[in-house]
């Protein structure tokens, strides 16, 4: 009741008709519960990567080697509250987990970047040309998908040599493919339609209808797409990190303490615990987040 | 259907010929393979003399068409480390893999299915929403990190089960168990959407109609046509979990390829490691055609094109 009231006495005029459809997408997402709750938890976390550094009780990387592997709750001789406790070098965790959402985020925001600008790429152009176009990239799809990704990755990186930009660029370039497959599926569709048809025979070139016309027509699926991988590629980040090919030490990466915990696995049980339970909190929050667009936006996109 | 088959097998032979391909290429990635098969103090006469004896200063096309030739035979080179045929050593780690994956996916496929049945004929009620949050759980968690908590609680805390190696039917459990909670949640989250869309057509209401019972209605009519999609996933779910092989192996010692293929990464071993990537990218290949030649005989449609 009070929503009718609501929206029948706001100056819906005055908007333009683009705002008032995010507006009301917006009201569509916040009335799913678990939507919000993990848009609530992603925004949390973005939060705490931007304001690590103040959000955080100690340095991350200063070491105690007098005492390590101090429980949660424990308090330094300053009277200090560690509130997850210390590692093996003993340094204070809380500190080390709340900085390690920077490497998760900035991997994953930038990894999802490349693998979605690149298989935007592939979609528009095999779903709108097809042919031969379309049969090449869709078996070098195949190949990509053939792969034991880690595997590759991993074989990849220990090359290379492990850095922030091989990370991305190495899970950014093989992570394309459920973007082209998305997009390739809606532009087949959207090539048939009437408004395309009416771009050609007004004359626009097949770059600018694509641009102009197609493109903004795909980009809903690809944001649903991207919102769930961001997901995975945070996983596979803490993955390589946790064979020790992430993010370098003394840095902390979830990943990287979990394999550090899973050494004292039988001492001390927190090293281990607290950053996964980080991991699963935040992709946790990113799926639900996504879902919750995916029914909003497209409920009939499968991914 | 002949045509569909022949094909669907020429696909996969050229995906075959793509994977080779990148299999090769892992060694260019540097720009010199000889850097990477010479052990970093080899001297600058040992090196030129090794590039001569390995072909390394043909063309690539020549060297691609030398690896090629090999890799049929089931001749990636001698690894480095341990001086046997690269092929062999992982070939012999395979059934240990297949052991493992084949496990994990039972138990995703035995959990999963059910589940995911009774949550959608049993939609919104309490059953529904423990499965429906403990399959967004299996998704959002990390393998390494389930691994590593089930060895706390039942290797460390209850001593109940072995937290390393193979051997025994407990030595499986917990490996399973990590590998395959992620797909269990995929496949329980494809069933119960697969089967709520089933129940909702008209063939699902006409049967209802004319008076059939439920419990024939859920397996035999709905089921049968939501099994499509499944089928489909368990293919592209084996990839995941040859994938994920290669984690759960790290953790819980399993001497699988995947465990292999990691030591042969930390030692530099690339001829270990290309044949591992391309015997499982090849297992993969194979199983998803095995995969689609079944799906014809579940959805007709197919066949008919």
């Amino acid at each position: 009741m009070n929503r009718t009231v609501e929206a029948a006495t706001l100056p819906e005029a005055d908007r333009s008709p683009a705002l008032r459809e995010w507006v009301a997408f917006a009201r569509r997402l916040a009335r799913r519960r678990t939507a919000l709750f993990g848009l609530i938890v992603v925004a949390l976390v973005i939060v705490t990567a931007l304001t690590a550094a103040w959000l955080s009780p100690f340095d991350p990387t200063e070491q105690d080697i007098g005492n390590r592997l101090k429980p949660p709750g424990w308090r330094d001789t300053a009277g200090q509250l560690h509130p997850l406790g210390t590692d093996h070098l003993g340094r204070d965790l809380l500190a080390r987990v709340l900085f390690g959402t920077q490497p998760a985020l900035m991997v994953g925001f930038a990894a999802v970047l490349i693998s979605g600008m690149l298989g935007m790429m592939a979609g528009l152009l095999s779903g709108y040309f097809g042919g031969r176009i379309d049969d090449v990239l869709m078996r070098l799809a195949d190949v990509q998908l053939a792969f034991p990704f880690v595997l590759l990755a991993i074989a990849v990186i220990g090359l290379l040599g492990p850095s922030l930009s091989v990370i991305i660029v190495v899970i950014g370039v093989s992570s394309w493919v459920v973007y082209a497959r998305v997009v390739r599926g809606a532009v087949l569709s959207l090539r048939e339609r009437e408004f395309v048809q009416a771009a050609h025979a007004l004359g626009s070139r097949d770059g600018r209808v694509l641009v102009r016309h197609i493109l903004p027509n795909v980009f809903t699926p690809w944001l649903v797409v991207a919102t769930l991988d961001m997901a995975r590629v945070i996983v596979i980040e803490s993955a390589l990190s946790f064979l020790g090919l992430g993010v370098q030490p003394p840095n902390p990466t979830w990943g990287a303490m979990l394999a550090d915990g899973r050494v004292y696995i039988s001492t001390a049980w927190w090293l281990a615990t607290f950053p996964g339970l980080a991991i699963l909190v935040t992709v946790l929050g990113i799926n639900l987040f996504g879902d919750g667009l995916r029914d909003t936006l497209d409920p009939r996109l499968q991914v | 259907m002949k045509i569909y088959l022949a094909r669907r097998l020429l696909q996969s032979l050229l995906v075959l010929l793509g994977v080779s391909f990148v299999v090769f290429f892992i060694l260019h990635l540097t720009g010199d393979p000889a850097l990477v098969l010479l052990p970093p103090d080899a001297t600058a006469e040992e090196i030129l003399r090794f590039r001569e004896a390995m072909g390394f200063t043909d063309p690539f096309l020549v060297q691609y068409g030398r690896f090629l030739a090999g890799a049929l035979r089931g001749d990636f080179g001698q690894s480095l480390r341990h001086g046997e045929p690269a092929f062999g050593l992982v070939v012999e780690r395979m059934p240990a893999t297949f052991e493992l994956s084949g496990a994990a996916l039972l138990l995703a496929l035995g959990l999963a299915i059910p589940t995911g049945i009774v949550s959608a004929v049993r939609r919104n009620t309490v059953i529904d929403y423990v499965s429906t949050v403990g399959a967004l759980l299996g998704q959002s968690m990390p393998t390494f990190w389930l691994g590593i908590m089930l060895i706390l609680i039942f290797s460390v805390q209850l001593s109940l089960l072995p937290s390393s190696g193979r051997g025994t039917p407990q030595h499986l459990i917990l490996p399973s168990i990590t590998l395959g909670l992620f797909t269990t949640a995929r496949i329980m989250r494809l069933t119960r959407s697969g089967m709520l869309e089933v129940l909702d057509q008209d063939y699902i209401r006409t049967a209802r109609a004319k008076g059939v019972a439920d419990p024939p209605i859920v397996w035999k009519h709905a089921l049968k046509n939501a099994a499509i999609p499944i089928v489909t996933i368990v293919g592209i779910e084996l990839g995941t979990l040859l994938g994920g092989a290669v984690i759960t192996e790290t953790i819980f010692a399993w001497p699988g390829v995947g465990r292999l293929s990691v030591q042969a990464i930390y030692n530099r071993d690339y001829p270990v490691v290309q044949a591992a990537v391309f015997l499982l990218a090849s297992t993969f290949v194979l199983v998803n055609l095995v995969v689609d030649v079944v799906y014809t005989y579940l959805d007709p449609r197919i066949r008919l094109r």
